[in-house]
């Protein structure tokens, strides 16, 4: 895992990827930096960094879109696969080294409330919160991006479907607010979800049987839940795509509040990512 | 040292390796021959634990390669088909990152990789960046990326691709050396590279091990099939009858011969007899002149060759011997799958 992390940090630093990744950031935060706060004398620096996450959602995919694609392309993946290191080894190394990327603009980021208390008196706490939950944000960015580039032994794939999996994420509430609210909207939306996983069990096993019952349990579960307690069913469109909104809960670093649960919720998102990293590698030697 | 135990490997319908079994002891270099796409990669590549049997098992030292893939795998170094090299890095940084994942003590490997880059001949171009370099020195390299840490099983998938002649005999020494201390698996599609350094050859076509046996052994495999060259100076009806008369001959071929009157003639015999000197007193008999006759005996070349391609009479009771093992063994493996979708 060590020498893994090694070389991709090395790799990073010797290519133009690493530097491109964080010039970009840099001088995109510089520029909303000197509006915002020099220019318009905010004093909060957490305006700068919601105007930020979007320079996230290009930068990402440039950052991870090599990172295992290009392995599986040059066949490298066979030296590290019949090495002594586990997948999962492989895959935390590698993720390592993107965070540690990362932390370099981060780290630059963190000296701007200082200037920024050169003008007055500005609260740290709150410009620290929110650059922690920034962080966190681009930590679950980056391993979306990283099981993206597991999928595919094309870099532009990877990085065309991380940026549209990212893009959707920021835009899910945007989406949510497409439904209407009320019960029945939310069965109808669930009952086609279930259709639509039974079809894909089907399409996956092959097995007509089990999808059937798979198919017939869910909706019967779903309709005796509509007509025994409609109340569930109000507003579960938008709390379920809400799960998706990954830059929804920056918002609440942003305001200053260190929030535990979203810091669950980026762990969870990272983990499950670099989970199904391991599992597409894993999975890979099987067929 | 390697224990491989009825392995098959399926790709959708294809079926790429076919219930393969073999073992391999210490200290000895096997060699696997076969046409291209006949399944050595891809038998290399699940003994190393890249990719996963459909059914079947692979021991390396005693270590089940997907039970404990990093026991297993620390025994073995692996050079595959394509040499799995980072351009962007040069050839110490390379050997240095590869030491690093084989676990190997940074002390053990600053003495290792000199010494590696040195017997592989690659010293020189140790501050390259990979991408620069020619698809020999590509090759040493990741021959230098699979001798590190000496392990005790060494598999090279192709080791000579892309090697001068010259270098093909440094190589060939290189393995040979080795091949004192470590068990070598290497493949091949070339004869005479794998019959100069192999102690013992497996041949093998269409993902089935169809001959196992040292290079001096292997002709012995092949009764029935010396064949005897002939040009005979008469006709081609005295010829037949000279021919027919010989009930050690299992099969001739008559071609008019590029000398004029005369027709050549190609015969197969059994191994243990020998035709020349009836053949020469029955066309002194017919007042025919022997112009030429060779006996050769068969080659490696030809063993490949006639493995390889296939003599359909006995293939086909292989076949139907394995079809057998075949369906028993759907109950268990992934055959349940596939009796499930019928």
């Amino acid at each position: 895992m060590a020498a893994i992390y090694r070389r991709e940090v090395k790799s990073f630093l010797n290519s133009m990827t690493g530097y491109l990744f964080i010039a970009f950031i840099l001088a995109v935060t510089g520029i909303y930096f000197t509006a915002y706060h020099l220019r318009g004398g905010y004093p909060s620096f957490s305006y700068t960094l919601e105007a930020i996450v979007v320079i996230f959602l290009l930068a990402v995919p440039v950052l991870t879109m090599r990172i295992l694609a290009e392995e599986r392309r040059q066949k490298t993946d066979q030296l590290l696969l019949t090495s002594p290191v586990s997948v999962t080894g492989i895959v935390a190394g590698k993720y390592l080294a993107l965070v540690t990327i990362l932390l370099i603009p981060i780290l630059v980021m963190a000296a701007y409330p200082l200037i920024l208390a050169q003008f007055g008196s500005i609260s740290f706490p709150e410009a620290y919160t929110a650059l922690a939950g920034l962080f966190l944000l681009a930590c679950s960015f980056l391993a979306i991006g990283l099981y993206l580039s597991s999928t595919t032994e094309n870099q532009v794939i990877a990085a065309v479907l991380t940026f549209l999996v990212l893009f959707l994420c920021y835009i899910m509430n945007g989406i949510a607010e497409f439904f209407p609210e009320t019960a029945s909207a939310s069965f109808f939306a669930l009952a086609a979800a279930a259709a639509a996983a039974a079809l894909l069990l089907y399409y996956m096993t092959a097995h007509p049987a089990v999808s059937a019952a798979g198919f017939l349990l869910a909706e019967g579960a779903l309709t005796a839940l509509f007509f025994l307690r409609p109340s569930v069913y109000e507003g579960l469109i938008q709390k379920i795509l809400g799960v998706f909104a990954i830059t929804e809960r920056f918002s609440e670093f942003a305001s200053g509040i260190f929030d535990l649960s979203g810091v669950i919720y980026y762990l969870s998102i990272i983990v499950i990512c670099l989970f199904l990293t391991v599992q597409s590698i894993q999975k890979r030697r099987w067929s | 040292m390697i224990e491989v135990e009825h392995l098959t490997k399926r790709y959708g319908n294809h079926l790429a390796v076919d219930d393969l079994s073999f073992s391999v002891g210490e200290g000895q270099i096997y060699g696997f021959l076969g046409p291209n796409g006949a399944g050595k990669s891809t038998t290399m590549n699940i003994m190393t634990g890249y990719t996963a049997p459909t059914s079947g098992e692979v021991k390396i030292g005693g270590y089940n390669i997907l039970d404990e893939p990093e026991a297993a795998r620390k025994c073995i170094g692996y050079l595959p088909e394509i040499p799995p090299l980072y351009q962007d890095m040069t050839v110490k940084e390379y050997l240095i990152f590869a030491a690093g994942l084989k676990k190997i003590p940074r002390k053990n490997a600053q003495s290792m990789i000199p010494e590696l880059m040195e017997t592989t001949g690659i010293t020189d171009m140790q501050n390259r960046l990979i991408r620069n370099l020619s698809k020999g020195y590509r090759q040493r390299t990741g021959l230098a990326q699979a001798l590190l840490g000496y392990p005790p099983v060494i598999i090279l998938d192709e080791p000579m691709v892309g090697l001068d002649p010259r270098q093909i005999i440094e190589i060939r020494d290189l393995i040979r050396g080795l091949g004192k201390k470590h068990t070598v698996i290497l493949s091949s599609h070339i004869l005479s590279e794998i019959s100069a350094v192999c102690d013992h050859i497996m041949i093998i076509s269409h993902g089935k091990l169809v001959a196992s046996d040292t290079p001096e052994n292997l002709p012995l495999l092949m009764s029935g099939t010396n064949t005897l060259q002939l040009t005979v100076r008469t006709k081609e009806q005295t010829l037949r009858s000279i021919l027919d008369a010989q009930d050690a001959i299992l099969s001739y071929t008559l071609e008019q011969s590029a000398e004029s009157d005369a027709w050549d003639a190609v015969i197969r015999t059994r191994t243990q007899t020998d035709l020349r000197e009836a053949l020469f007193f029955g066309c002194a008999q017919k007042n025919a002149a022997i112009l030429n006759m060779q006996l050769s005996r068969m080659s490696l070349e030809d063993i490949f060759l006639e493995l390889t391609e296939g003599d359909p009479g006995s293939e086909e009771t292989n076949d139907s011997e394995n079809d057998g093992e075949k369906t028993e063994k759907g109950g268990d493996g992934n055959g349940s799958n596939l009796s499930q979708r019928s």
